[in-house]
């Protein structure tokens, strides 16, 4: 049995909670230690002196990646509670900002996951081909991030008809991209015999947790809020709910590069079907009541619910993550696996880039602090190096 | 510190910390390392310890679980530090201002020398305060 | 299970339990009902009826707290709130963690941020808040 070796900084007197404490026994994690709260900034008491046109402002800003899904499910919500009408053109254009979001969201992931695995040609790749998506986004909105396009009854912005064959050509251009990364992740045996039947999560897993998104459809629950309760405009598109059967990382890979696809023909037939008109229902007030207000983002349902009482600011904002939901199901993933790999578990859910990077591993009997996040991306790497090694005799790329 | 500061402007090496950010202002720091922005050629190396860091890249609004590891990071960065606040955020806590749970900005509870706004900055912006900052101390090598 | 098919059978092993029954719309409906019936009918929905547990919210009122619960059927698009309002001073409401295990980290949350406490819960520890935050401070409750 291989007697783990510090390596890399630690820090045996730090107190900080780190985001992931995995304890383990020789190389196998048999416990799981979830700390939260690092990114808690107070959200939704700030709210509550918002006014309902500055909370969408604040909402977007929950998270980086997910942006214009909690705008998304905050207009919704909105929108439900005063039982608006959204204007035919603003609908497809949210389904267009939203697809494109997830586009560089699940890019962002498989760059991420590469780099984990070892495959930093993968990580670059995927980062570069973010950028065209990025520079989309500023064309329309004015933003790379935090695109503002979200209001109640509407979008703030519109797409105006000359850019249009210039997104068709860039999203059109990302489809050669994708069957790329596809033929890299699906045909690879080298990841095949690494991630497939790791970090398992059964369907009853899926339900005891409410997990969502791509880890739930990754285990053949077809959950997806732009098909269950469609929005925007995805009922007015042809796209497919795509899902898989084993709930291993590499099906939780799957299902994200597949999306992808899905995403840019959702997008084409939006800028081909959208009509000309108004965008924006110019809504004054909200009245008295409740709202509950759903999105798709890429790790899954966002939800928000709202209570007014008339006045111009909410009595409550209530708002859920998705990750908030599917973070929680590592405790089963992730217990029984080797700490090789750990890292690709944890981040298999989608997570914030900045929680999967602080984590540690202390060892059960001691409860001593043996390793950090850094190192066991270097193991993750190391293990994808050795099965390489074994299938093909080869050196790295 | 002639010696460090000449060095520094050299080949400064970065350690990045989010001190509770929506982490767009992350994504964009890891962003400026991609092909198209490609820092490395400027000599800019992103460090996974704050022992060997010359310039700490800081976002975020100092949640209180961030606050003592903000504190602790700082005090272990070798002297001289060079501290750069990157997006709305840490420049003073945008539209987080008066959450109970961020009592105060960055610039609060360590010193910052360079401030790149923008919700957040694009890479250009941050390569150009970066560019700027290494221009400040390349004056201020020469005049010790 | 169709949600028509859902909500009958609901209404009926519930009869005498449901104070209020609100059609809001066709996908959202709202449910009153006292604070020790929560567990037998959130059971009831997740295990036998399959609903999603989505989340819980808390509400501070001036002489209670309210809790919703909010459940999916996904597939009918339809979500149920079920509604519940715990009295002050006493404020205490039996854990649905031990039957469902997703909700775990919101009960964790509204008692840490509202003060409700949630007996039976396997984990109730702080969840978002630093070590230092002071016992007693509720930060969504509104004094």
């Amino acid at each position: 049995m291989a007697r783990i070796i510090p390596i890399g900084p630690y820090h045996p007197l730090q107190e900080e909670p780190e985001f992931f404490q995995l304890h383990v026994e020789g190389e196998r994690v048999v416990d799981l230690d979830i700390t939260i709260g690092y990114n808690h900034r107070g959200i939704e008491k700030l709210a509550e002196s918002k006014s309902w046109d500055q909370v969408i402002f604040l909402v977007e800003r929950v998270c980086g990646i997910c942006s214009t899904s909690h705008p998304m499910a905050s207009v919704n919500a909105m929108e439900d509670l005063g039982n608006i009408e959204v204007p035919e053109r603003a609908l497809y254009i949210r389904s267009i900002i939203c697809e494109l979001e997830r586009i560089h969201s699940h890019l962002l992931w498989v760059g991420l996951a590469g780099h984990f695995l070892g495959y930093n040609t993968v990580w670059m790749w995927a980062w570069r081909y973010r950028e065209p998506v990025l520079d989309i986004f500023e064309r329309i909105t004015g933003n790379r991030q935090h695109y503002a396009m979200m209001k109640v009854g509407g979008v703030r912005q519109d797409i105006k008809d000359e850019d249009i064959p210039w997104i068709m050509r860039t999203v059109q251009d990302l489809v050669p991209i994708v069957d790329m990364f596809k033929g890299a992740f699906m045909d690879d045996p080298v990841l095949h015999a690494r991630l497939k039947g790791v970090g398992v999560l059964t369907k009853k897993d899926i339900h005891d947790y409410g997990a969502l998104g791509p880890t739930a459809r990754a285990s053949g629950v077809p959950i997806d809020v732009r098909r269950d309760e469609p929005y925007a405009a995805y009922d007015r598109v042809d796209w497919d709910v795509i899902t898989r059967e084993e709930g291993d990382v590499f099906a939780k890979a799957v299902v994200r590069i597949l999306e992808l696809y899905e995403s840019i023909k959702i997008i084409k037939q939006c800028l081909r079907k959208m009509p000309k008109g108004e965008i924006d229902a110019k809504v004054k007030e909200l009245p008295p009541g409740e709202g509950i207000g759903r999105a798709e983002a890429p790790r899954g349902e966002v939800y928000h619910y709202i209570r007014s009482d008339g006045a111009n600011f909410p009595v409550r904002y209530k708002i859920r993550a998705p990750s908030y939901m599917n973070v929680p199901t590592n405790k089963t993933a992730v217990i029984g696996e080797t700490i090789s790999d750990a890292t690709i578990i944890l981040a298999a859910v989608d997570p914030c880039y900045c929680c999967t990077e602080r984590v540690a591993v202390l060892d059960k009997r001691t409860d001593e602090r043996i390793m950090n996040g850094q190192d066991l991306i270097r193991l993750s790497q190391e293990k994808t190096e050795k099965i390489r090694k074994k299938l093909w005799g080869a050196k790295s790329a | 510190m002639n010696l460090k500061l000449k060095a520094l402007t050299k080949s400064p090496w970065v350690f990045h910390l989010s001190t509770g950010s929506c982490n767009n202002c992350d994504i964009e720091i890891l962003d400026v390392l991609t092909p198209r922005f490609d820092v490395e050629r400027f000599g800019i190396l992103l460090v996974g310890s704050v022992r060997h860091a010359d310039v700490l890249l800081v976002t975020g609004i100092v949640t209180r679980k961030a606050s003592p590891r903000v504190k602790r990071l700082y005090e272990q960065a070798p002297k001289p530090c060079v501290v750069v606040a990157i997006g709305t955020c840490s420049l003073g806590q945008g539209i987080f201002k008066g959450s109970y749970n961020a009592p105060i900005p960055v610039d609060e509870l360590i010193p910052v020398d360079i401030y790149i706004p923008g919700c957040p900055p694009k890479p250009e912006a941050i390569i150009l305060g970066i560019v700027k900052l290494l221009n400040i101390l390349k004056e201020k090598a020469k005049k010790k | 299970m169709k949600k028509e098919k859902a909500i009958q059978k609901l209404k009926e092993k519930f009869a005498d339990k449901i104070v209020n029954w609100k059609d809001r719309s066709a996908d959202r409906i709202y449910v009153d009902i006292r604070p020790n019936d929560i567990p037998e009918m959130s059971k009831y929905l997740f295990k036998d009826l399959k609903a999603r547990f989505v989340t819980a919210s808390g509400v501070d009122m001036p002489k209670a707290i309210e809790i919703i619960y909010h459940f999916s059927f996904d597939r009918g698009s339809l979500i149920i709130s079920l509604r519940t309002t715990i009295a002050k001073p006493e404020l205490e409401i039996e854990s649905i963690t031990p039957s469902i295990k997703g909700a775990e980290w919101i009960e964790r949350e509204i008692w840490e941020l509202l003060g409700v406490n949630f007996k039976n819960h396997p984990n109730l520890k702080r969840l978002l808040m630093a070590e230092d935050w002071p016992e007693g401070a509720y930060p969504l409750r509104r004094e």
